[in-house]
C-alpha cells in the first residue's frame, strides 16, 4: 500500500487532472521530491527559488501539519495521507511598510530580535502599530510600561483625571512626586524615560459616545482599562463597529479577568455579558478595594495579548476568559461562544451605532442621586441643632476601622434590611458611605420601608473628611 | 478560462467588501468546473485572520481552508477561487497578491473606496507565476457579460 497524496484543486492541472497521487516514500521530503520528479511543472508553485517550500504551502500528514512535527523529516507510513493544503493570502500594494529599525533600536530590542517568533520582522510590526489604551489606571500602567518597553511605536492613552496619592498603591506608571498632575502627563513623562522612541497621543477627555469612534478609528488594537460599565460598553461597541480588536482586562478585590474581543474571529463583551449588572450592584475598585499587584498582573497580560495580535503569533485569548485568583494563585479558563442573537455582533444585529450608556447601564454620568441629600456642612451643623438626627454609616465593618465619623451608627449595607428594626421611623435619618454611593441605595431601602426623613450624605464620609474633619484619615 | 457567477454572489461579495471595510475582507468561491468554464455555486466568506495588519493584508489559514473545503465537498463542489477586496486601492493584483497566488484559482477583487464597493475584476496567475492575467467573467442569468468598468 501506498501513501496517498491529495492534491488541491489549484494544482489539479499539473498532475493530469488528478486529485489524488500514490507514491511510496518513507517521509514527507521523499513524497515531495517523487511528487517534482514526476510532475515537475508543479515546482514553482510549491517551492521558492531557494529550494524552501513556500510559506503558503501547507502539508499535513493525516490531520497534523509538518510544522508541529519534523517537517520534512516527518515519516510516513503505507496507508497515510498526505494533504497540500493552501493557505489563501494577499492584499493591496502599497502596505504601508513596517518602519525600520535604527542601530540604537537594533540594540536596545536585542532579546527580542533573538526570539523566532518576533525577529526584525515582528520588532517592526511593533514599531508600526497603534495601540489605544483606555485608561492610564490600575490596568493600563502595566500595560502602557510593558507596550512601551516592547517597542510598540504608538501609544493612545485616553484618561481625564489627576494623579491621587490612593492611585499610587495600584497603577505604577505614577509616581508620588506626579501626584496632583495629570495623569496624561505623568504617564507621558514615564513612558519618555522607559523608551523615547514610542509616540504617545494623548486624549484628556473622558471616552464618551461622541468622540470614541474618532479617537478608536486610528488605532490597530484597542487595549480596555476601564473602571466602570458604561465605558466597558462603549469600548465593546466601538470596537466591534471599527473591527478592532479589544484587549479587555477587568480586576475586583482578588480576581481579575482577560479575554480578547474581537468580533471578526470570536465573541463581543456583549456576548458574554449582554446586559450590565443593576446598578450599585457591582462595586468599583474605589468602593470595594482591590489588591494592588492584582492590575499588574492583569495589565501584563493584557500588554502580552496586544503584542500577540500585533505579530500575529501563538494562541491568542480570542474566545476565551481567564478568571485568576490572586487568593487561590488559580488561573481557569472559560470558552466563550459568540452568541448568534448577539445585538451587535450576531447574525441580525440591532444595534448598528453607539447609544446612551450611562442609560444603559441604569445610571447618569454623574451617580443619579434621585434622594435628598446633605452636604457635609450641613450635616454638621444639623447635628449640633439636633441632637436626635441619626447618622448611619452602611460601609463595611473594615472601612469603618479605617475612619469614622463620630456618633455614625455602622449597619453595613447588605445587613440593613434585616436591621431595619433599629431604626426610629420618626427620626431625622442621614446615611452615609465611603462617596455616597451605597448610601444612595440604603436610602433606596428606607424608603421602601417608610422611613421618611432619610437623606444621604453627599460625597460621603471622603466629604466629610475633604470638607470639615481633617483628622478622619481619606482612603 | 471564463468565470460563471450569478448576480447574487457579485452582490454578496461586494456587501461583504463593504461591511469589512477598511479591512479586507476574503473569502473563497465554492462550485465546479466545466471544460473551460468554472461556475461558482456557493460562497464561503472566511474571517481574515491577519490580526495584525487586516487592512491591507489578507489570510485564509489552511485550518479555514480545510474547513471550507470539507464543507464544499458534502455538496460536491471544489474551491474553485478567492474573492478579497482591496479597501481604497485599485481591483488589480498587488505584488503581494501574486507572490502569494496559486495558479488556476480566479481571483476575484473588489475596490472598495470609503466604504463603497467599486469596480470588481477577477485574475488567475500565469504559469510562470511572474504576473496575473484579466480573466473573462460571465454573468449567468440572462448571459450578460459583466463588463467591468475600468
Amino acid at each position: 500500500m501506498a501513501v496517498t497524496i491529495l492534491i488541491p484543486t489549484p494544482l489539479r492541472s499539473y498532475v493530469g487532472g488528478r486529485d489524488s497521487v500514490q507514491l511510496d516514500a518513507r517521509n514527507v521530503g521523499e513524497v515531495l521530491d517523487q511528487l517534482i520528479a514526476r510532475h515537475g511543472t508543479l515546482q514553482p508553485h510549491l517551492f521558492a527559488e531557494d529550494g524552501r517550500l513556500r510559506s503558503f504551502v501547507n502539508v499535513y500528514v493525516n490531520d497534523r501539519d509538518i510544522r508541529e512535527l519534523s517537517q520534512r523529516e516527518t515519516p510516513v507510513q503505507p496507508g497515510d495521507t498526505v494533504s497540500i493544503v493552501p493557505s489563501i493570502a494577499g492584499g493591496t500594494a502599497v502596505a504601508p511598510p513596517s518602519p525600520k529599525l535604527s542601530h540604537e533600536e537594533v540594540l536596545r530590542y536585542s532579546r527580542h530580535l533573538i526570539l523566532p517568533d518576533v525577529g526584525v520582522e515582528g520588532q517592526r510590526k511593533l514599531k508600526g502599530a497603534r495601540v489605544l489604551l483606555v485608561g492610564a489606571g490600575g490596568l493600563g500602567s502595566p500595560a502602557a510600561l510593558y507596550l512601551a518597553a516592547a517597542g510598540v511605536g504608538t501609544l493612545g492613552i485616553v484618561d481625564f483625571d489627576v494623579v491621587d496619592v490612593t492611585n499610587l498603591q495600584r497603577q505604577i506608571l505614577h509616581g508620588t512626586s506626579k501626584v496632583g498632575m495629570s495623569k496624561l502627563e505623568s504617564a507621558r513623562d514615564r513612558i519618555r524615560d522607559i523608551n523615547p522612541h514610542v509616540e504617545v497621543e494623548m486624549f484628556e477627555t473622558r471616552l464618551t459616545s461622541e468622540n470614541a469612534l474618532d479617537i478608536l478609528r486610528e488605532f490597530d488594537v484597542v487595549a480596555d482599562g476601564t473602571d466602570n460599565f458604561p465605558t466597558r460598553y462603549l469600548v465593546n461597541d466601538a470596537c466591534v463597529l471599527l473591527g478592532k480588536p479589544n484587549v479587555y482586562g477587568s480586576i475586583f478585590r482578588f480576581e481579575g479577568q482577560a479575554s480578547v474581543f474581537y468580533a471578526e474571529a470570536g465573541p463581543c463583551y456583549r456576548c458574554l455579558y449582554a446586559e450590565p449588572p443593576p446598578p450599585g450592584l457591582v462595586p468599583s475598585c474605589a468602593e470595594g478595594g482591590v489588591l494592588g499587584v492584582l492590575p499588574g498582573i492583569i495589565g501584563s497580560l493584557q500588554a502580552l495579548e496586544t503584542i500577540k495580535l500585533i505579530l500575529g503569533r501563538g494562541d491568542s485569548l480570542i474566545g476565551r476568559l481567564v478568571l485568576f485568583d490572586a487568593l487561590k494563585l488559580q488561573f481557569r479558563e472559560l470558552r466563550l461562544a459568540k452568541d448568534p442573537n448577539c445585538p451587535l455582533c450576531g447574525e441580525h444585529p440591532t444595534i448598528t451605532g453607539l447609544i446612551d450608556y450611562a442609560a444603559f447601564c441604569g445610571i447618569g454620568a454623574e451617580p443619579a442621586y434621585a434622594g435628598p441629600e446633605i452636604t457635609a456642612a450641613e450635616l454638621d451643623a444639623e447635628r449640633r441643632r439636633n441632637p436626635d438626627l441619626v447618622l448611619v454609616d452602611v460601609r463595611e465593618p473594615h472601612e469603618y476601622e479605617i475612619a469614622r465619623i463620630d456618633g455614625a451608627r455602622l449597619i453595613p449595607l447588605g445587613e440593613l434590611p434585616q436591621r431595619l428594626n433599629e431604626l426610629d421611623g420618626h427620626a431625622e435619618i442621614v446615611t452615609h458611605c465611603h462617596r455616597g454611593v451605597r448610601s444612595m441605595k440604603a436610602l433606596e431601602i428606607l424608603r421602601a420601608a417608610g422611613f421618611a426623613k432619610v437623606r444621604s450624605l453627599r460625597g460621603g464620609i471622603d466629604a466629610w473628611s475633604v470638607e470639615l474633619d481633617g483628622e478622619v484619615p481619606r482612603y | 478560462m471564463t468565470l460563471v457567477l450569478e448576480r447574487r454572489h457579485l452582490e454578496a461579495i461586494r456587501r461583504h467588501a463593504e461591511a469589512d471595510y477598511p479591512r479586507e475582507a476574503c473569502g473563497l468561491l465554492g462550485g465546479t468546473a466545466e471544460g473551460d468554464r468554472k461556475v461558482v455555486v456557493q460562497l464561503v466568506p472566511v474571517a481574515n485572520a491577519r490580526t495584525d495588519a487586516s487592512r491591507n493584508r489578507y489570510l485564509i489559514d489552511p485550518d479555514a481552508f480545510r474547513r471550507a473545503v470539507a464543507r464544499l465537498e458534502r455538496d460536491g463542489l471544489d474551491v474553485i477561487g478567492v474573492y478579497h477586496s482591496h479597501p481604497d486601492h485599485p481591483a488589480r493584483p498587488s505584488e503581494f497578491d501574486r507572490e502569494y497566488a496559486w495558479p488556476w484559482l480566479s481571483y476575484v477583487i473588489v475596490e472598495v473606496r470609503s466604504g463603497r464597493a467599486g469596480a470588481q475584476h477577477s485574475w488567475v496567475l500565469a504559469d510562470d507565476r511572474r504576473s496575473f492575467a484579466e480573466e473573462p467573467v460571465t454573468m449567468e442569468e440572462g448571459n450578460v457579460v459583466w463588463q467591468s468598468p475600468s
